[in-house]
């Protein structure tokens, strides 16, 4: 039935209603993109924010103050026996030497408690560094050199005005005379800034001015290899099947939703996995990068899963219709056209759960992966411990030192996961093909 | 072109009926999608050399009896086939039948063009490739060439056999389907709508092309258009929701039908 009731209207009359609504269309349109480009900006605003704030407090941890001082390698000091052999020089009283430089330096620090604050000025980490260069060239020894020496955390903060000068001396980490020999250092221009090298080849310590983040990356870096490893095929192995050739019926809905809701378990839940399976019941070492790589993988699995999963799909069905119309068998048809075509995808996912493990911290504290370690670690079974963990024990650390040097830890932290994604681009561009 | 056809089609009739072999016969073939029968009772006979158009409406199950002679119907999942269709003596729709084996001897060209997003060289080495019909490059390249030559192909892509396939024009990747499908010496092409993506200029090269290959090869097309079915084929089917209505030859088909349902739809009264 034709709806008779509806008036007639004059010719051009409906033109003016679709022009009249078209103003509102378009200007729902104009709206609508406003609020894209509103929400974008506050996206990148907080975005530069977060890398400013970070970036400013971290730059400041890749230069160190050192000191001038001149340093008389003392042979009674470092090899009182004389035998000039490598292990007496191991043994030899470094830190005398230093002290010696610095009270020769101020000889007015006569006091126990004074010689004490002024042997603070320079890290303990100088002496290492004297024994190295001793052991490298033992013809040092009874020379006199000037040698620019690591200064102390505090030091350190007083140079880089990280340290109120105007605040009672109580409230201070260095007090009133501590101050003033810096400052005369500074004025005899025997006070520098040098590139921070040991922040990169060092591992942790509990003093600021020597802690490293070399031992986190690396242990990061067998965490991930293990995880991926362990996580790549399994997770694409199982994609492929769930995707090609499994039927689908109650059983596979089943594995579907579960793997489905292990993605969304909590990543502590796995830390507590991992200790009551891998440590308590298989008896593996705690602490290590392979056990911290197997939580991991567990964790990013279902990830792995779901997004190769999604790329299977993307491929057309055309294609296997092609492949399996011209008589290839279905392992044929998946790993000839369909995996190819998928493989962007497929590694986009992979890296996206990669980058989400490289920054997951709360499963790995349950494995003992949060303990101080200072050596690097040499292979996956040694204890270590990874960047974002790192980052959590030394933003819990009380030297004020420490602070600028957790910024810069998530600075190396953010540069990997970049590095990560930027590889992901890369893949996608050059696996990718159109039908 | 219609009338040179019809000419065509009438000598064939006029030649006795025993000449005309049998490649494929469908016996009783039933094709259900869970619970919904799809088709019914099918009982056809496909003859070798000839081409052999079903026709009907859409959702008459056409494309469906045309996939049981490859057991593409296999990959649908809930999709079962009853009945029996021999191949030449051998019974394809028993479980114990390689499908991969039947796919060989059965090739198909598919409604939109779907080259592999590879070389044209290697969309039609393909086949030849996982079937190992090649026992050397020059001989896989030789299979390359006749099968391009045949269909035409081969003196618009020759310079750039390297080049994707997909990067063709859509009739010239149809035809590199096609070529595809014969670089395995196929027996039978089953053909679905072939030309349904195609402008009408691609559209009468790919029937050209069909009318040449039947020399070599059994044929069997879905078409939806109904001079397609008169200029290409000498034999055709018409479905009606999920029941083979009528066959016969091409030529009584479209002159004189018999039941009054294909009458309806040559005449455009149903579809």
């Amino acid at each position: 039935m034709i709806d008779m009731t509806r008036p007639e209207r004059e010719p051009g009359a409906i033109s003016k209603t679709v022009a009249d609504r078209l103003k509102r269309r378009h200007a729902a349109e104009r709206r609508f993109r406003l609020y894209g480009i509103g929400a974008i900006a506050a996206a990148m605003a907080i975005l530069l924010t977060l890398f400013v704030t970070i970036v400013g407090s971290a730059y400041t941890a890749f230069v160190q103050t050192h000191v001038k001082l001149e340093v008389f390698f003392d042979p009674r000091k470092i090899d009182p026996e004389g035998t000039n052999s490598a292990e007496a020089i191991r043994g030899g009283d470094f830190g005398g030497i230093v002290k010696a430089s610095l009270r020769n330096r101020f000889p007015e620090a006569t006091g126990r408690r004074d010689k004490r604050h002024l042997y603070d000025i320079v890290s303990t980490g100088a002496a290492f560094d004297l024994r190295t260069m001793v052991l490298e060239n033992p013809d040092l020894i009874g020379a006199t050199r000037d040698l620019w020496l690591v200064a102390g955390d505090d030091v350190d903060m007083l140079v880089k005005g990280k340290m109120p000068r105007d605040v009672p001396e109580t409230d201070r980490r260095l007090n009133d005379r501590q101050i003033a020999w810096v400052d005369a250092l500074s004025a005899d221009g025997d006070v520098e800034m040098r590139f921070n090298t040991r922040f990169f080849t060092a591992g942790d310590s509990r003093e600021p001015e020597l802690a490293g983040i070399l031992g986190a990356a690396v242990g990061s870096f067998y965490t991930m290899l293990v995880t991926l490893v362990l996580a790549f095929p399994l997770g694409v192995a199982t994609a492929v099947y769930l995707e090609e050739f499994a039927p689908k019926n109650r059983w596979t809905a089943v594995i579907e939703i579960n793997i489905n809701n292990l993605a969304a378990v909590p990543s502590i839940v796995f830390g507590l996995l991992g200790l009551a399976v891998f440590l308590n019941v298989a008896g593996l070492p705690r602490s290590a990068p392979v056990v911290g790589g197997m939580v991991l993988a567990l964790m990013t699995l279902p990830t792995i899963i779901i997004a190769s999963r999604a790329a299977l799909k993307a491929v057309p069905p055309s294609i296997r219709e092609a492949a399996l119309g011209m008589g290839a068998s279905r392992i044929q048809t998946t790993f000839h056209h369909v995996a190819p075509l998928a493989m962007p995808g497929i590694l986009s996912g992979t890296i996206i759960g990669m980058a989400q493990a490289l920054g997951e911290t709360a499963p790995l504290l349950m494995i003992g992966m949060v303990a101080f370690i200072v050596d690097i670690p040499g292979g996956p079974f040694d204890a270590a411990t990874v960047l974002p963990v790192q980052v959590f024990l030394w933003a819990d650390s009380p030297e004020r030192a420490f602070t600028e040097r957790t910024s810069a830890a998530i600075v190396v932290l953010l540069f990997f996961l970049v590095i990560m994604n930027a590889g992901a681009v890369l893949l996608r561009k050059k696996f990718e093909r159109r039908w | 072109m219609t009338g040179q056809t019809a000419a065509a089609a009438t000598e064939v009739v006029a030649s006795p009926e025993e000449i005309r072999e049998v490649k494929a016969t469908a016996r009783e073939v039933g094709v259900f999608y869970g619970e919904t029968n799809a088709l019914r009772n099918v009982n056809l006979d496909i003859r070798k050399n000839e081409v052999t158009a079903l026709i009907g409406p859409s959702g008459c199950g056409k494309s469906t009896f045309l996939r049981c002679f490859n057991r593409m119907n296999d990959t649908i999942d809930g999709c079962r086939v009853v009945g029996g269709i021999m191949l030449d003596g051998d019974e394809i729709l028993a479980p114990n039948v390689d499908v991969v084996h039947l796919r060989a001897r059965v090739g198909m060209v598919f409604q939109k063009p779907n080259p592999f997003p590879k070389s044209i060289f290697d969309n039609v080495a393909y086949g030849p490739r996982i079937h190992g019909l090649a026992s050397s490059r020059a001989e896989l390249e030789e299979i390359v060439d006749s099968s391009l030559k045949r269909t035409g192909l081969w003196d618009e892509v020759k310079d750039r056999l390297h080049a994707p396939g997909t990067s063709l024009s859509g009739g010239q990747q149809q035809r590199l389907c096609i070529a595809r499908a014969i670089a395995v010496q196929p027996e039978v092409i089953l053909m679905d709508e072939p030309c349904s993506a195609l402008d009408p200029i691609a559209t009468a090269r790919i029937e050209e092309l069909i009318d040449e290959i039947r020399q070599h090869y059994t044929i069997v097309i879905v078409t939806h258009s109904m001079q397609q079915a008169a200029r290409v084929s000498q034999q055709t089917a018409f479905f009606h929701l999920g029941d083979l209505v009528e066959k016969g030859d091409t030529e009584h088909i479209f002159t004189a039908p018999r039941d009054e349902r294909t009458q309806s739809y040559i005449t455009g009264r149903i579809g």
